[in-house]
C-alpha cells in the first residue's frame, strides 16, 4: 500500500519546525528517522497532512559528554550510538540494547530519539531510560522543558510530548561507580521485537546488591518498573533462593499483556528468567 | 497545502531532479521516475529488505523514506555498484554458488553484504547471518549466502566493498 | 531415432554436462539488478493501475456499492464491480472429475453479491496510479449485510452451521476414504496401538516478489498479452481464453523472471483474472501488484490439516498398519484449476510410504471456510503425511524400546523389493530406503550424537535428534490433473535451432522460477548436441515463442522439460550431422557433434565447424547437392508415460537444542539424504534441498495464519507472520544417493520438495527427543513455539 496523500515540509531549524507544527496542528506529524511513522503511513494506519522532517535540523544530532551525564541528540542514528565509545563506556546498558534493534540498515537511518518519542511498548530504548533515569529535553513554542523519564512514558505510544512538542534531546546519567547494568530480552527472531525484555541497572558491591532498577520491555503498555521486586536485592547476595524470590515477586508485580506470542502468564515466567540469567552474571562480574 | 514537492539528488552518479508527489518513497522514485527497476518492492512496511539502497554511503530502507527526505543526497543502487565494479567480488560469489535462486531479493542481499564487507570484513558466519538477518530470502534458506559473503571476502580480485 | 526405452545415451556423452555444477546462465543478470519482473515491465502513461476493494468482513453479503466518490477522485480511470465483469467472463468451478465427489461454487474474477472470505476483492478502482487508486478505493461505500462466518472445520458440517453456499447443501467439500487390508486385524494381532493427533498450521509461501499481472488488450487485433509471474504460461493462456470467450491463439502470456513461486503462483487468482478483465473493458494495459498485506490475505493458503493418525507394531518393531482421519478447512470455494483437495488426497495417498505393512485405512474430510483459498504450496500433503507417519513409527519405537533408527532399519522398503507397490496400490519403480537411512547415520555419526545428547542431559542440557524417512511425488504424468479433467499439460516440449553462426537456440515449456531451469536445460541442450552451454540462447515463459508446455510445478521440469530438451536436441544432432555427412561426403554415423565443432567419431579428428554448416546451409545451398535439404530444427515432446510419478526418497534428521525455561529452540544440525535419480546439477539439486527445508523448518517452528472466531487474519503482516530468517537457521548438510528412473532417457527425478517434506518431522521428532526425559506432555501440535513448549513443560 501507498500512503494518502500529504505535504512535505523540511524544517532547516528548530523554530521553524515548531512553527510548522504550530500552523498545522493536529494534522501535523513530524517526521524523525521514520523507520516507524512510514511503515504506519504506508499502511494507512494513519494519514497525516502535513510531515515535519527535522532531519536536517542543526544541532539535533551527536553525542556529548556533558561531565555526568551523555546529551544524545533526539536525531542520532542508532547506528552513531551503536558504535559510540562514549556510550559504550559511560552507558553500557544503552550499548548492549543497540543491536537488539530491528536490523543494520533500520539503524542507519532510525533514531534515537524516534524510538523514545515513538515508546513502543516493547521498544528496548524506552526501557533503558527508564532504568538509567534518563531525562528528555523536550521543545515547544514557550521554551524547552525537562521531563524525568519516569513520568514521560505515560501509555501505550503515550508520552508526555505534547501535541506541537518535539523531543530535541536526551540525557543520559553516566553509570556511576559500583553500578552494573545488563539487557537481556526473548524475541522469536533476531531483530524482532522482544516478546519480553529486561534492562537491568543496579548497584553491586563486592556481589551485594544495593540499590537498583529492574526495568521490563513488552510487559506492558509502556516501560516496566518493578519496584517492589528491585527492592528485594538491597543487600542480598546472589542465590538460586534470592532467584526463585524474586521470580516469585515479579508473578505478583507484572501485569502484561496478551498477543499472538505469549499471554500473560508466560509473560510472567518469562520475567523471572530474565532476572534470574541477567543478575546472576551482572553479581558475579 | 501543496502535496507535491522538487526533489533533486545524486543516483548512481547522475544529478537527477523531479517534481513528484510528497508521499512517494525512495524505492517508488527510483524505479517509477527514474527507471532503476533492480531495487525491489516487497512488504512496504519496512521488513523484507527487497528495497535495500545506499543513500550517503550507508544501506536504508527504500520504503521507509518518501523520496524527499534524500533531497541532496548522494543515493547509489544495485546498477550503480555493477557498473562501478565495486562488489564484483561478491556478484560473482553468488554465482558460482548459488546465493540467488529468484534474485528478487538479491540487490538488497548483496547492498547489505557491500556494507558488511565495509564495516566487518571479518565476520564470523554467525555474524553474518545477523547482519542479514532483516533481510528475506525465501529461496535459498541463507547458507548459500553466507558462504558466497566468505567466498568474496578471500577473492583476490574485485575487493567487494573492500574499504582497504 | 529417439523412442520411450531409456538408453542413457546422453549420460555417455564425451563432454558431458551433466553431472556438474554448472553455473547458471540467467544469474549474473539477477545479481545486476537487471532482471524484468512483471511489476519492471516498462508501462507508457496510458496504462491503469488497479487497487481493489476488499472485503473486510469474512462472510457478508453486499446490500450496496456506491461508487460515485471515487470515480470523481483525482487520477481515477474506472471504478467496476463484479456484474460489470461478469458480462463479459464466464465463471469457474474448481473441481476434478477423479477426486470423486469434489463440488465447489461457482466463482467469479469479483464476486456479484457476496463475499465469502476477509480480504476478498469485490470491486476494483483503476487509476493513473496505484497511490491514487488506493485514495479512491478508500471512497467506494458499501453497505454490508454481515452473515455468519463459518470459521471452525470440526463444526463445519453441523447442522446448525450455516451452509456457505446454498446450491452446495452443506460444506462438505470432498470426502475421501479408503480402507486396504484389514486394519482391524492388525489391531488385534498388535503388541501396540498408538494413537496420536497431529495438528498443522495453516501457512502460507510468502514469496518475496508479490503476485503480479499486466494484461494489455488491444481490441483493434482482439488479442490480449499478458505479463504474469506465473508458474504455467500454458495453463493460464488456456484459462484466460477459456473463461474470456477468446480463441487460444488470441491470448499471448510472458511469464519472465519470477521472484519465488513455491506453488503459490500456479493457481487462477480471482483478482488477477479480473485485472484482464479490466483490460479488455477499459481497452488499456491494466496492472495488478499485490502488496503485502494483500498477499496475506489471498495468496493461497495451505497444509491447515488436524489428523488424528494411529499404528499398530509388534513388540518385535514390524508394523502392521496405519489408520488416518484427516480433517481440512480449505476456503469458502475450491481453487482452480488444481482444487483445494489434492492436499487431503496425497496425505491419503503417501501415508506410511517408506514402509512395508499391509493394513491401512484413511478417510479424509474437506470442509469449506469463511477463511482465505487453500490449495498446493511447495510439498502439497508430503509434510503432512511425512509428520504423521514418522510421529507415529517414532511413538511405536518408544512402545517397543527400540532405536528409532533400528525401528524404521526393520521396517523401510528393503532396496531390493522394487518394482513394487505401496498399500495405496502406487507403483514404486525403485527407491533407496535403506541406503538413504545408512548413509544419513554415518553423515551424521548417529551414534556418537546420541552419545553427545546423552552426556549433556547429565549436565541439564536437552537436546534432541529425530528422524524423517519420506517418500516424494515427482514428474507426474496426465494421472495427476489431466484425467481429472483440467487442462494443465503433463507433457513438455522443445524445440531447438542451429543458427547461422554455429549458435543454438533452446526454447522449453518449462519455465524458470529461480530453481536454476535455465542451467539445466542448458545442460542438457549442450551435452545432447555436443556444444559448450555459452553457445546456447534459452527462452521459457512465452507461450507465442515456446513448445506446449506444462511449466513448473510437481518438481517436474527437469525431469520432464530436462527429457524434452534431451530428445530434441539429440535429433538436432543428427540432422546437423546429416547436414555435415553431405557437405563431407561422410557417413553420418562416422560423425559427432563435440564442443561445437563436427569430429570423427572414433579419433576425435575435427572435420568442419557448426558455424562453417550454418554458414554453408543457409547461404549457400547451392553448394549442396540437389535433392538434399537441410533441417536444422528440431521439436521434441515428452511425457512420463509407464508411471504416473516419479517417486523419489529421501531421509532427513534434525538436532536441536530446547531452553527448557523460556521454551525457545535452537536448530543445532540439519542432515538430508536424498535420491532424486540423475543429479543434473549438483549445487543446484543441493540449493534446492536447503530451501525447501527452510519451509519446512517455517512451518514446524514459526508460520501459522491466524485466524479469529469472526474469520479476521490476525497476523497478515511480514512483522507479524514469522519466516525462519538467517539469524534462526543452522548449515545444512545434503548428500545423494542416485536411482535414476528408467522411463527417460536423463533419469532425473524432482527434487524441489523434498526438503519441504521431511523437515518438519524431523523437527517435531527432535523436539519430542529432547523433552522426554521431562516427562513432558508430547508436542504435535506445529507450529512449536515457545508457548506449546512451556505448556508441554508444565512451566505455565
Amino acid at each position: 500500500m501507498k500512503p494518502a496523500p500529504f505535504a512535505y515540509v523540511r524544517a532547516a531549524t528548530l523554530d521553524d519546525a515548531l512553527r510548522t507544527l504550530e500552523e498545522h496542528g493536529d494534522g501535523a506529524r513530524v517526521l524523525a528517522g521514520g523507520q516507524s511513522l512510514m511503515a504506519t503511513l504506508n499502511m494507512r494506519l494513519s494519514a497525516p497532512e502535513v510531515l515535519v522532517d527535522i532531519g536536517r535540523v542543526d544541532g539535533l544530532a551527536g553525542i556529548e559528554d556533558t561531565g555526568d551525564t551523555l546529551r544524545i541528540g533526539a536525531m542520532t542514528r542508532h547506528v552513531e550510538v551503536e558504535t559510540s565509545e562514549l556510550v559504550a563506556e559511560h552507558a553500557p546498558l544503552v550499548a548492549s540494547a543497540m543491536p537488539h534493534i530491528a536490523h543494520p540498515a533500520i539503524r542507519n537511518a532510525g533514531t534515537f530519539g524516534g524510538s523514545i518519542a515513538f515508546a513502543d511498548p516493547a521498544a528496548e530504548l524506552p526501557a533503558c531510560a527508564v532504568a538509567l533515569g534518563a531525562r528528555m529535553t523536550i521543545a515547544g513554542k514557550a521554551g524547552s522543558r525537562t521531563v524525568e523519564a519516569d513520568a514521560f512514558f505515560r501509555g501505550l505510544y503515550e508520552t508526555a510530548i505534547a501535541p506541537r512538542e518535539i523531543l530535541t534531546a536526551v540525557e543520559v546519567p553516566k553509570i556511576a561507580p559500583g553500578w552494573k547494568s545488563g539487557l537481556m530480552e526473548l524475541a522469536r527472531r533476531h531483530g524482532d521485537y522482544a516478546i519480553i525484555g529486561l534492562a537491568a541497572h543496579v548497584e553491586v558491591e563486592g556481589g551485594r546488591f544495593g540499590g537498583g532498577r529492574l526495568v521490563f520491555f513488552g510487559a506492558g503498555d509502556h516501560p516496566v518498573a518493578a519496584a517492589q521486586t528491585a527492592a528485594l536485592l538491597e543487600g542480598e547476595t546472589w542465590s538460586d533462593r534470592l532467584a526463585d524470590r524474586l521470580a516469585a515477586s515479579l508473578k505478583e508485580e507484572l501485569d502484561p499483556f496478551e498477543d499472538l506470542n505469549a499471554d500473560a502468564a508466560m509473560r510472567r515466567h518469562l520475567a523471572g528468567v530474565l532476572v534470574k540469567r541477567t543478575l546472576g552474571p551482572l553479581a558475579a562480574a | 497545502m501543496d502535496t507535491n514537492v522538487d526533489v533533486s539528488m545524486r543516483v548512481n552518479g547522475d544529478p537527477v531532479s523531479r517534481r513528484i508527489e510528497a508521499r512517494m518513497n525512495l524505492v517508488d522514485f527510483l524505479r517509477e521516475e527514474l527507471g532503476l527497476s533492480g531495487s525491489h518492492v516487497g512488504c512496504e512496511h519496512g521488513v523484507c529488505g527487497a528495497c535495500t539502497v545506499r543513500v550517503d554511503g550507508r544501506i536504508v530502507r527504500g520504503c521507509l523514506m518518501v523520496a524527499a527526505q534524500a533531497d541532496g543526497a548522494d543515493v547509489t543502487t544495485i546498477e550503480g555498484l555493477s557498473d562501478t565494479g565495486e562488489i564484483r567480488a561478491l556478484q560473482d560469489a553468488f554465482v558460482e554458488r548459488n546465493a540467488l535462486q529468484c534474485g528478487y531479493c538479491t540487490p538488497g542481499m548483496l547492498l547489505t553484504l557491500a556494507e558488511l564487507m565495509e564495516r566487518n570484513r571479518a565476520a564470523s558466519r554467525s555474524e553474518i547471518r545477523e547482519f542479514i538477518s532483516g533481510n528475506y530470502c525465501r529461496c535459498t534458506g541463507y547458507e548459500a549466502i553466507v558462504d558466497a559473503f566468505e567466498m568474496a571476502r578471500s577473492a583476490r580480485s574485485g575487493g567487494g566493498g573492500d574499504a582497504a | 531415432m529417439t523412442d520411450l526405452i531409456a538408453d542413457r545415451w546422453i549420460l555417455d556423452r564425451p563432454n558431458s554436462y551433466i553431472g556438474r555444477s554448472v553455473p547458471r546462465p540467467n544469474a549474473p543478470r539477477l545479481a545486476e539488478g537487471r532482471g524484468t519482473f512483471v511489476d519492471d515491465v516498462p508501462l507508457g502513461p496510458r496504462a491503469g493501475h488497479v487497487a481493489f476493494v476488499r472485503s473486510p468482513h469474512a462472510h457478508a453479503r453486499m446490500r450496496s456499492i456506491d461508487t460515485e466518490a471515487a470515480r470523481a477522485s483525482p487520477g481515477v480511470i474506472a471504478v467496476l464491480t463484479g456484474r460489470d465483469l461478469a458480462a463479459i467472463h464466464d465463471p469457474w468451478i474448481g473441481v476434478l472429475t477423479h477426486l470423486e465427489g469434489l463440488k465447489s461454487a461457482p466463482q467469479y474474477a469479483l464476486p456479484l453479491d457476496t463475499a465469502t472470505w476477509q480480504g476478498e476483492a469485490v470491486a476494483a478502482v483503476v487509476a493513473d496510479s496505484r497511490a491514487r487508486a488506493e485514495d479512491a478505493a478508500e471512497l467506494v461505500a458499501i453497505v454490508w449485510e454481515v452473515l455468519p462466518a463459518v470459521t471452525d472445520p470440526a463444526s463445519a458440517l453441523d447442522p446448525d452451521t450455516p451452509v456457505i453456499h446454498e446450491s452446495l447443501g452443506d460444506n462438505l467439500a470432498w470426502r475421501r476414504n479408503v480402507d486396504f487390508g484389514d486394519i482391524e486385524a492388525a489391531y488385534a494381532e498388535a503388541d501396540h496401538v498408538i494413537e496420536e493427533t497431529f495438528v498443522f498450521a495453516r501457512h502460507t509461501g510468502v514469496c518475496v516478489e508479490p503476485r503480479a499481472i499486466l494484461a494489455d488488450w488491444n481490441p483493434a487485433e482482439e488479442q490480449l498479452t499478458v505479463w504474469h509471474n506465473t508458474q504455467c504460461p500454458h495453463m493460464i493462456q488456456n484459462i484466460l481464453a477459456t473463461h474470456y470467450r477468446l480463441d487460444e491463439h488470441r491470448v499471448r502470456v510472458i511469464a519472465g523472471d519470477v521472484g519465488g513461486s513455491f506453488g503459490i503462483k500456479v493457481h487462477t487468482y480471482a483478482d488477477e483474472i479480473a485485472t484482464v478483465g479490466l483490460s479488455i473493458l477499459l481497452k488499456r494495459p491494466v496492472k495488478f501488484v499485490a502488496d503485502r498485506m494483500e498477499s496475506f490475505v489471498t495468496d493461497i493458503h495451505a497444509r491447515a490439516q488436524t489428523v488424528k493418525g494411529r499404528i499398530a507394531v509388534r513388540n518385535d518393531g514390524t508394523i502392521l498398519g496405519f489408520e488416518i482421519d484427516a480433517l481440512s478447512g480449505i476456503g469458502p470455494y475450491s481453487m482452480y484449476p488444481r482444487t483445494s483437495g489434492i492436499e487431503a488426497n496425497q496425505i491419503v495417498n503417501l501415508m506410511g510410504g517408506p514402509y512395508e505393512f499391509d493394513h491401512y485405512r484413511a478417510q479424509a474430510t474437506v470442509v469449506f471456510q469463511n477463511k482465505n483459498m487453500m490449495c498446493q504450496y511447495r510439498a502439497v500433503g508430503h509434510p503432512v503425511k511425512c509428520a504423521v507417519t514418522e510421529g507415529l513409527v517414532d511413538a511405536a519405537a518408544r512402545a517397543t524400546g527400540l532405536d528409532p533408527a533400528e525401528l524404521r532399519q526393520r521396517n523401510l522398503r528393503a532396496d531390493d523389493s522394487y518394482p513394487c507397490r505401496s498399500v495405496q496400490g502406487l507403483p514404486f519403480e525403485n527407491l533407496s530406503h535403506e541406503e538413504s537411512l545408512a548413509k544419513l547415520l554415518e553423515a551424521m555419526d548417529y551414534e556418537a550424537l546420541k552419545d553427545e545428547r546423552d552426556a549433556l542431559r547429565e549436565e541439564g542440557v536437552y537436546r534432541g535428534i529425530g528422524l524423517a524417512s519420506f517418500i516424494e511425488v515427482t514428474n507426474p504424468s496426465a494421472m495427476f490433473y489431466g484425467v481429472g479433467g483440467a487442462r494443465i499439460s503433463a507433457q513438455d516440449g522443445a524445440t531447438m535451432r542451429l543458427d547461422a553462426r554455429g549458435n543454438v537456440f533452446v526454447a522449453t515449456g518449462a519455465t524458470e522460477q529461480g530453481q536454476g531451469m535455465e542451467a539445466v536445460i542448458s545442460q542438457v541442450a549442450a551435452t545432447a548436441v555436443g556444444v559448450p552451454p555459452e553457445r546456447l540462447k534459452i527462452v521459457t515463459g512465452d507461450t507465442e515463442h515456446t513448445p506446449y508446455g506444462g511449466g513448473t510445478w510437481a518438481s517436474r521440469a527437469a525431469g520432464i522439460g530436462g527429457e524434452a530438451v534431451a530428445r530434441a536436441g539429440r535429433a538436432l544432432r543428427e540432422q546437423i550431422l546429416r547436414a555435415a555427412a553431405t557437405m563431407l561426403q561422410e557417413d553420418a554415423a562416422n560423425l559427432d557433434i563435440r564442443n561445437g565443432v563436427v569430429v570423427e567419431a572414433q579419433t576425435g579428428a575435427e572435420r568442419i565447424g557448426l558455424d562453417e554448416i550454418g554458414r554453408i546451409c543457409y547461404y549457400r545451398p547451392d553448394t549442396l547437392p540437389d535433392g538434399f535439404q537441410s533441417e536444422l530444427v528440431a521439436t521434441r515432446h515428452y511425457v512420463p508415460r509407464k508411471y504416473p510419478f516419479a517417486f523419489t526418497n529421501g531421509v532427513q534428521a534434525s538436532y536441536l537444542e530446547v531452553d527448557v525455561e523460556t521454551g525457545f529452540i535452537t536448530l543445532l544440525d540439519h542432515w538430508c539424504i536424498e535420491d532424486c535419480g540423475t543429479v543434473i546439477n549438483p549445487l543446484l539439486v543441493d540449493e534446492q534441498i536447503r530451501g525447501g527445508i527452510v519451509q519446512g523448518l517455517g512451518g514446524a517452528l514459526f508460520e501459522e495464519c491466524v485466524y479469529d472466531r469472526d474469520g479476521q487474519m490476525l497476523n497478515a503482516t511480514m512483522a507479524d507472520y514469522l519466516v525462519p530468517m538467517a539469524a534462526e537457521l543452522p548449515d545444512m548438510q545434503c548428500g545423494h544417493v542416485e536411482s535414476p528412473t528408467a522411463e527417460s532417457d536423463l533419469g532425473a527425478k524432482g527434487a524441489g520438495e523434498a526438503g519441504t517434506c521431511g523437515a518438519p518431522a524431523a523437527v517435531m521428532n527432535a523436539l519430542n527427543d529432547a523433552l522426554a526425559p521431562l516427562g513432558a506432555s508430547r508436542l504435535t501440535d506445529m507450529p512449536f513455539t515457545p508457548r506449546k513448549v512451556l505448556r508441554a513443560l508444565g512451566r505455565i
